[in-house]
């Protein structure tokens, strides 16, 4: 390939190849964040997260245009206010979900399965009745469009890395609330042992309930951040999903570590055989290297060692 | 279903009434006015069809439901306003038009079994429907074993002639060769990057796209394809950059349109500097309202039909379209062609002066419609239309603004050379 081109050219597609790697490793953190946290420590397996991260995106469109109809002023700043307010409304609908559907569930997560991709269904027609068929277009702030010229070739687009850095942020956040809080090591008991840890005094059911709503609110977060790279529309978060299970399953079910590792793997060896070799055919490779993998580690890439 | 309501007020209501009658002259055009009486209910429909004294039942089969409505939304308004309109002017043969719709919920096998249900229990005397050639595909043994007639709308990739089936959108060859000669001629364009959504139609028409690229003796730098639904752009979009091609012809679908221009645009590649320049077959005004205007304006577009054309035909339809559905809304290539089907039926049926699918048949070919939005059409022998092709940019309101059109209609060859 190089033959005909410079050095100049050629490293600078280099460092730009990289770059849009990154970038899709932090899409597919960001997307699997949420379901980590519910697939990993609950054991359930949410289908309708992609419904979850559309909420999160229409909660942007609304945002949108309520800010250009009434303050105009806040626009370029308004995407913060929709990402917060994606969080609220997403993470409201999970903990509503989990109250009247999921926590009659959790001793047959098989069921879940059928249950949630029910709801997705379910989803999507509503968001259909209430928004219409056709996708929506949501404006973005002038600053988040375009891209930073490094060179004449390497351009690096603002989207990604406000995406990047949001990433940084959440999955921050998460391990924080996780790992360094009491809540968050009330949650690991309970998924260690959910008799004792209702035993010690922890209640375990309000701790199901808000570890289900963080995970969709995350996923709320990721639907609106979306919105500067994809489509919004009712079945555009099914765009997602299997990526999403994909990155989850193969980093190791119960190890966020594991998500965001099994994220990074798939995501550059994605992002460079698409650049040598046609997109479908990439997928097609990225999905058999994943599936020989699992076949050697049936547990995924990180597994916690616990007793069942 | 917000969508499927229209929006009536007794003012719109009254303001239809006023457009049907100030429409009444023009019949004289259509073959005055036609008396139920004088074509008796046994003499048109001699094979059992939905047909009464003064009613006659179609069929229109689209998905209101699933992923297809995002698409199909728009050709269903577009046939109900057709039906109303007609039936305005005092409808077919007499008859007023009632229609049965079914949804096929973006689901092939259901379009199968919706459509046997149209035709053997609705005994419908025509169906305006289907959107995906998968769809149509679904249903096509369907129509040809009950011998039914189906209007279909959408633009697609050829290589079919089924005497069960009138093509109201462009086939292949008429959407794509016209494309390439004018940016081949105007622009100057000597390379071209070829990208699609992966499966028939994208890859078919850059098949023809790329023979038709090799006989002007210019040059396809890549060509490539992305799973439906794909949403990371990046990696293409480097190679794009690397090969520097004069022109990128892409033909990406659905979800994966909005993703597309959004990291094209978020890359640095400013569409109205035409360096390199976009020419798309898939973007009607349909998909820029989820693209949104600012992210492609300064694109191309080949196809027959935008709803900035400016004609009379196109302005008097872009009103009532907007009276009956909103003043929202916007009409693409493929709603303005599933507006052509329940016309085409209608002079079919006058032509043929029976309801009877075999002669409705034999009346299409030669049909002229000169009140077509889009100017003027005629049907071919092979069921297809004779249109003409026009190129649109797309500016940043989200409509197109019409740089060229060919000259002459231009003749559907649905079966081009070495593709059989």
């Amino acid at each position: 390939m190089i033959g005909d081109y410079t050095l100049v050219e050629f490293s600078s597609i280099l460092a730009m190849q990289g770059f849009a790697g990154l970038i899709l490793f932090s899409v597919f953190v960001l997307m699997a964040l949420g379901l980590a946290i519910i697939f990993g420590q609950m054991g359930v397996i949410n289908m309708a997260h992609g419904e979850f991260m559309i909420l999160g995106a229409y909660v942007t469109w609304l945002c949108s245009h309520f800010v250009t109809a009434y303050v105009p002023a806040l626009f370029p700043i308004y995407f913060f206010i929709a990402m917060a307010l994606a969080f609220l409304a997403s993470g409201a609908l999970g903990m509503l979900v989990e109250w009247a559907m999921i926590r009659h569930l959790y001793k047959r997560p098989l069921d879940t399965l059928l249950a949630t991709w029910g709801l997705s269904l379910i989803l999507q027609q509503l968001y259909r009745s209430v928004f219409g068929a056709r996708e929506v277009g949501v404006s973005l702030p002038d600053w988040m469009m375009g891209s930073i010229a490094l060179t004449d070739i390497i351009e690096v687009p603002i989207n990604g890395i406000f995406v990047m850095v949001l990433t940084m942020l959440i999955s921050l956040g998460v391990f924080i609330l996780m790992f360094r809080s009491a809540w968050g090591r009330r949650v690991r008991a309970v998924v260690q042992n959910r008799a004792m840890a209702g035993a010690v005094g922890i209640n375990t059911k309000k701790v199901d309930r808000v570890t289900f709503g963080l995970g969709c609110g995350v996923a709320g977060v990721a639907g609106s951040a979306f919105t500067m790279i994809g489509s919004t529309g009712p079945t555009a978060g099914q765009l997602y999903i299997v990526d999403t299970f994909l990155v989850v399953v193969f980093g190791g079910a119960a190890s966020l570590i594991g998500t965001i590792a099994s994220a990074f793997t798939i995501s550059q060896a994605q992002s460079t055989m698409e650049f040598f070799m046609s997109g479908s055919m990439a997928k097609v490779l990225t999905l058999l290297t994943v599936v020989g993998i699992l076949m050697l580690r049936p547990e995924g890439l990180f597994t916690l060692k616990m007793r069942r | 279903m917000s969508d499927d309501t229209p929006r009536k007020s007794p003012i719109a209501t009254r303001r239809q009434v006023l457009a049907g009658i100030s429409a009444l002259p023009f019949m004289g055009m259509l073959g005055g006015k036609v008396n139920a009486a004088d074509y008796p209910t046994a003499e048109v429909n001699t094979t059992g069809l939905a047909v009464t004294d003064d009613k006659v039942t179609v069929g229109i089969l689209h998905s209101v439901t699933g992923t297809m409505a995002i698409s199909e939304t728009g050709s269903v308004q577009a046939e109900k306003l057709a039906i109303k309109q007609i039936n305005d002017m005092g409808g077919v043969l007499g008859r007023q038009i009632d229609f049965i719709q079914e949804d096929g919920a973006s689901d092939w096998p259901t379009f199968a079994e919706k459509a046997k249900k149209l035709l053997v229990q609705d005994k419908v005397a025509s169906v305006m429907g289907c959107w995906t050639s998968a769809s149509r595909k679904a249903v096509l043994p369907v129509f040809e074993q009950y011998n039914g007639m189906l209007y279909y709308p959408t633009f697609y990739e050829g290589l079919e002639e089924s005497p069960n089936v009138i093509y109201t959108g462009q086939e292949a060859t008429q959407q794509i060769i016209a494309g390439i000669d004018w940016v081949a001629q105007n622009k100057g364009a000597k390379s071209f990057y070829l990208l699609g959504s992966d499966y028939i139609w994208p890859r078919t028409s850059n098949k023809i796209a790329r023979k038709h690229i090799d006989k002007l003796g210019l040059e396809v730098v890549g060509e490539e394809y992305y799973p439906l639904g794909h949403t990371q752009f990046n990696s293409v979009i480097n190679k794009i950059k690397l090969r520097k091609p004069d022109v990128i012809y892409a033909i990406v679908v659905g979800g994966s349109n909005v993703a597309f221009y959004k990291q094209l645009k978020a890359a640095g590649i400013d569409m109205t500097k035409e360096k390199p320049l976009l020419l798309t077959i898939s973007v009607t005004e349909d998909e820029i309202l989820g693209i949104g205007g600012e992210n492609i304006v300064g694109a191309y577009a080949c196809m027959k039909y935008f709803q900035s054309l400016p004609n009379d035909n196109n302005a008097e339809f872009v009103k009532a379209f907007k009276e009956m559905w909103g003043d929202e809304i916007v009409i693409g290539d493929v709603t303005q062609a599933a507006y052509l089907g329940p016309w085409l039926w209608k002079m079919a049926v006058e032509k043929a002066g029976s309801f009877d699918i075999d002669k409705v048949r034999e009346a299409s070919p030669g049909i002229e419609f000169t009140k077509a939005p889009e100017g003027y059409v005629r049907i071919h022998e092979n069921h297809h239309l004779w249109s003409k092709t026009r190129v649109g940019h797309a500016l940043d309101d989200g409509q197109y603004e019409v740089v060229f059109e060919t000259e002459d209609l231009v003749e559907p060859d649905p079966f081009p050379e070495g593709y059989q």
